[in-house]
């Protein structure tokens, strides 16, 4: 290696410092800002387990065998029968329509290209009121099939309930699914020409091209999607408890209220994150050891295949099959209802505030968000090591925790630092101070941040994976810091999966209900917890204008993602 | 940054983070719904010119007060279900109070005798049924295990406190052997999973899928009033209600309350919200706003409600509903009432 970079690189202008060629080689001071900023984002996201664990320990653990008895073995089955389901109708539904819209060429295929994001902006609480409103023997579509069919009351033709096991899959399958959908439909689309042309020439079929070329390389993005599903799925409590399901976070749930036992709910809390973070472990093992870092150079785009007639028509109607289950069906519901509540009572004054609030909160902490998730996957990929990829788990545990259960661990740190501040304000200048944290927007935006943390590391870390070594290594040897490599080598490369992620936060966020009831301030309501108000007194139609706003506010983003995630040709 | 700027910026912090205390002023934490309490606060400001901060908390009302500690906002924390009032006394998160009015106005079983919650409001907890069935009258919570009502009857979760606290009630009354004999026996009968919420009841029982189940008194008024809309005025119309009561015993009730939070800043502002809550105008519009049953003597009940034929409250202390709740909730596990 030369020990002074050739002058060309020189004029770069950048201090001598900076210009060591030593790619990989960590530089003292990024080091140690680098580590100083994660090392504080891990403490944030640490906190609240923490205190978890804290909680957990004090119990005397009198309820464990009753737990262990009665609570646990039903409602792991049950979980586990349900995120089987829901990850088989996600992967199945994600999959095959990115692989729809990427290799296939029909009239229409640009409308679904972005319909089929549509049901990110549909919270799984509100799809579960509106089809069950839907879907009720006394509701419009059985009346419908009765009136249709000749019969005269309910009792004459019996369906299947909605409020059970498959009835909740379906539904959280059919909302989730875009999860899957999004990163493997831009994973397809970037694949390379060449694998695909590769596979043809050898004689595989469209089918096998599919199965054998396009979804192995599929593989991160699938999981990725898949994880993030799941694990919404399995700490939803809207949809499965008016459902009927009764999921181990409805458990916890129920060990901290009816059993009046929260050291019991916090230490079930904390098995489950274990068991998260263990599937989400052996996931990666088993990916370990392959790549799937893209050619440097642009990569030519397979072209689709052009299908024409009844094919056409199939391939349409088969796209738009879980767009009008997880979007179209229950959104008109909600704006007919909507439409019928103006029309009664007018639209509240108030609406405009909470859509106000629920924009500020969700922006501020997807703002916080992204740049602290590409902040800590940015470290292990830049300066090595094997201790900044465990910050990068770490960074994971918020979306493994139960929303309401995350918020009650942040209530002790919150405190603790209210009290800190104000301790050091009285010492310092006399007066007391007011609450910096709880009770505060602060807190919010923390709980958001915590929460979501997942998904922006997970999207800036997927968009760097796609960055072939070799481009950073270059930039290193030509004299870049990791600062520099970041900024004009894997930051113009992975905008788009960055930016994806932050619009995944927002449109969560905007959905964010359980930790918002807990902690937000005084007089203030967003969009979901207006919403919740109306359903718990059980006038949720009155809430349709605001459940009608979430799923507006999501719009936007969703078809910002599309943008994002489509690759230029 | 030089250091003057700082300190202002940090000032611009804290006025970001603290609320803009008024002079008159109560803030009240509270697990009712806003749509329900608003009538009565904003009829308060009227009357008193003390503005009502709000906040609607569901599950986690009573650790958030808790962690907020001697700096907590709260004045007044507001809650349904009795289990939830005396847990917030448990916990240390109420203060007494000694009030003339609140005395008067108030009867002796809805109340502590050290003043450190209030009930509010009563809600019953009502039989829905089919409007075909008839000899409905001499119902009993009992009789709902009978095998008669095999494939039946629709209810919520066991683990809603609304049912809780009359598992509770049933413990205190036949003790734990009986009762869970009795829980298997409407386990046995339920026509569906225990789900949903109360009017899923009254919807479910017009749908032909239940014949009988349970559900809170003022929702029969919500829905018969048309104000949940036109869909739930059918529901209400379509069943019969019945009050039933224990064997020898009267119907069960609930009821909606309020503590003064231990450290509220404006204690004399939470206590006249208090005396107003509970004064003539305020139990009133309880009544004809939401349904409920006043707490206080005297003050007229819904039309809807009435109705329903006169309500015979049953005698178990609600302190000893609220002591059985978490052996109501662990039995409700045991018969794998849920599942």
């Amino acid at each position: 290696m030369p020990s002074r970079p050739p002058a060309a690189l020189r004029r770069m202008g950048l201090p001598a410092r900076l210009r060591s060629p030593a790619a990989g080689r960590p530089h003292g001071p990024w080091l140690r800002a680098w580590t100083l900023a994660a090392g504080l984002t891990a403490l944030l996201v640490l906190a609240p387990v923490a205190s978890l664990a804290v909680e957990a320990l004090q119990g005397s653990g009198g309820l464990w065998p009753h737990l262990l008895a009665h609570v646990l073995p039903p409602s792991l089955v049950e979980t586990g029968l349900l995120l089987a389901g829901v990850g088989a109708v996600v992967v199945v539904v994600g999959t095959g329509a990115a692989w729809l819209v990427a290799a296939y060429e029909f009239p229409g295929r640009r409308l679904l290209d972005w319909a089929l994001l549509l049901p990110l902006a549909v919270p799984t609480y509100i799809g579960a009121y509106a089809y069950l409103d839907l879907l009720h023997p006394v509701g419009p579509v059985q009346s419908a099939v009765r009136a249709l069919l000749g019969y005269a009351r309910p009792r004459d033709l019996i369906l299947p309930d909605l409020r059970s096991l498959p009835g909740c899959i379906l539904l959280l399958g059919f909302v989730l699914y875009p999860y899957v959908y999004l990163p493997t439909r831009a994973l397809f689309l970037m694949q390379s020409a060449t694998l695909v042309e590769a596979g043809r020439s050898l004689g595989a079929g469209p089918g096998a091209v599919f199965l054998r070329v396009a979804l192995p390389l599929a593989r991160p993005a699938i999981a990725l999607g898949a994880s993030l599903a799941l694990l919404e799925a399995l700490n939803d409590i809207g949809a499965a408890e008016f459902l009927g399901v009764r999921t181990l976070t409805v458990s916890i749930y129920d060990t901290w209220v009816n059993r009046s036992d929260l050291a019991g709910a916090a230490g079930l809390a904390l098995v489950m994150l274990a068991a998260c973070l263990g599937l989400i472990a052996v996931e990666r093992r088993a990916r370990r050891g392959r790549g799937y870092a893209g050619a440097a150079q642009r990569p030519r785009r397979m072209s689709r295949t052009i299908l024409a007639g009844p094919a056409a028509l199939v391939a349409l109607g088969a796209g738009l099959v879980p767009v009008a289950l997880g979007f179209l069906a229950p959104a008109s519901y909600l704006a007919v209802e909507a439409v019928r509540r103006l029309h009664v009572a007018g639209l509240s004054g108030a609406i405009l505030s909470e859509s106000l609030n629920t924009l500020l909160y969700a922006g501020l902490a997807t703002l916080v968000a992204t740049t602290l998730g590409l902040l800590v996957a940015a470290g292990p990929r830049l300066l090595g090591g094997r201790w900044r990829g465990m910050l990068l788990r770490c960074a994971t545990f918020g979306y493994a925790i139960p929303g309401a259960i995350l918020a009650i661990g942040l209530l002790p740190p919150l405190a603790a630092l209210d009290g800190l501040l104000d301790g050091a304000s009285r010492a310092l200048t006399g007066l007391p101070l007011a609450a910096m944290g709880l009770g505060t927007g602060a807190a919010l935006v923390y709980a958001y941040v915590v929460r979501f943390l997942a998904v922006t590391t997970g999207s800036s870390e997927a968009g760097l994976a796609r960055v072939p070594r070799s481009l950073g290594d270059a930039a290193r040897v030509l004299g870049r810091g990791p600062a520099g490599a970041l900024a004009q080598v894997h930051l113009p490369l992975t905008w788009p999966a960055v930016l994806g992620g932050a619009l995944l936060v927002f449109v969560d966020c905007v959905k964010e209900l359980p930790a918002t009831l807990i902690l937000r301030p005084l007089n203030v309501e967003t969009l979901a917890t207006h919403l919740y108000g109306e359903a718990a007194r059980g006038t949720y139609e009155d809430g349709a204008v605001a459940a009608l706003l979430i799923v507006a506010v999501g719009l936007l983003p969703v078809a910002l993602l599309l943008r994002v995630s489509t690759p230029k040709a | 940054m030089s250091l003057s700027r700082t300190a202002l910026a940090l000032l611009g912090l804290v006025a970001l983070a603290a609320p803009a205390r008024a002079e008159s002023e109560v803030n009240l934490y509270t697990t009712r719904e806003p749509g329900l309490i608003r009538p009565l606060l904003d009829a308060f400001t009227k009357a008193s010119g003390v503005k009502v901060n709000t906040v609607f908390v569901d599950k986690g009302l009573a650790e958030r007060v808790a962690a907020e500690g001697a700096r907590s906002a709260a004045d007044i924390v507001m809650t349904v279900d009795i289990g939830n009032l005396i847990e917030l006394v448990d916990r240390d998160l109420a203060q007494p109070v000694r009030s003339p009015t609140l005395e008067a106005a108030i009867p002796a079983s809805l109340r502590d005798p050290e003043g450190r919650w209030f009930a509010l409001s009563t809600r019953a907890r009502v039989a829905y049924a089919d409007p075909d069935l008839r000899d409905l009258a001499g119902l009993t919570y009992e009789d709902l295990a009978d095998p008669k009502w095999k494939g039946k009857v629709c209810l919520r979760s066991g683990q809603h406190p609304y049912n809780t606290a009359l598992i509770a009630a049933y413990l205190v009354k036949h003790g734990e052997a009986k009762t869970e004999a009795w829980l298997r026996g409407l386990k046995d009968n339920l026509a569906r999973k225990a789900g949903g919420g109360d009017r899923d009841v009254a919807r479910d029982i017009v749908a032909d899928l239940c014949d009988v189940g349970l559900g809170n008194s003022y929702y029969v008024g919500l829905m018969r009033s048309g104000r949940g809309g036109p869909e739930q005025k059918k529901w209400g119309e379509g069943i019969q209600v019945v009050l039933p009561t224990f064997q020898g015993g009267g119907t069960h009730v609930n009821v909606s309350g309020a503590v003064v939070a231990k450290s509220a800043p404006n204690r004399d502002n939470a206590v006249k919200l208090l005396e107003y809550l509970a004064s003539d105008e305020a139990q009133g519009l309880y009544a004809k706003a939401d349904y409920e049953y006043p707490v206080k003597p005297g003050v007229a009940v819904d039309p809807l409600l009435t109705a329903l034929g006169p309500l015979k409250i049953d005698t178990t202390p609600l302190v000893e509903i609220a002591r059985n709740r978490k052996a109501a909730s662990l039995l409700v596990d045991k018969v794998g009432f849920d599942r």
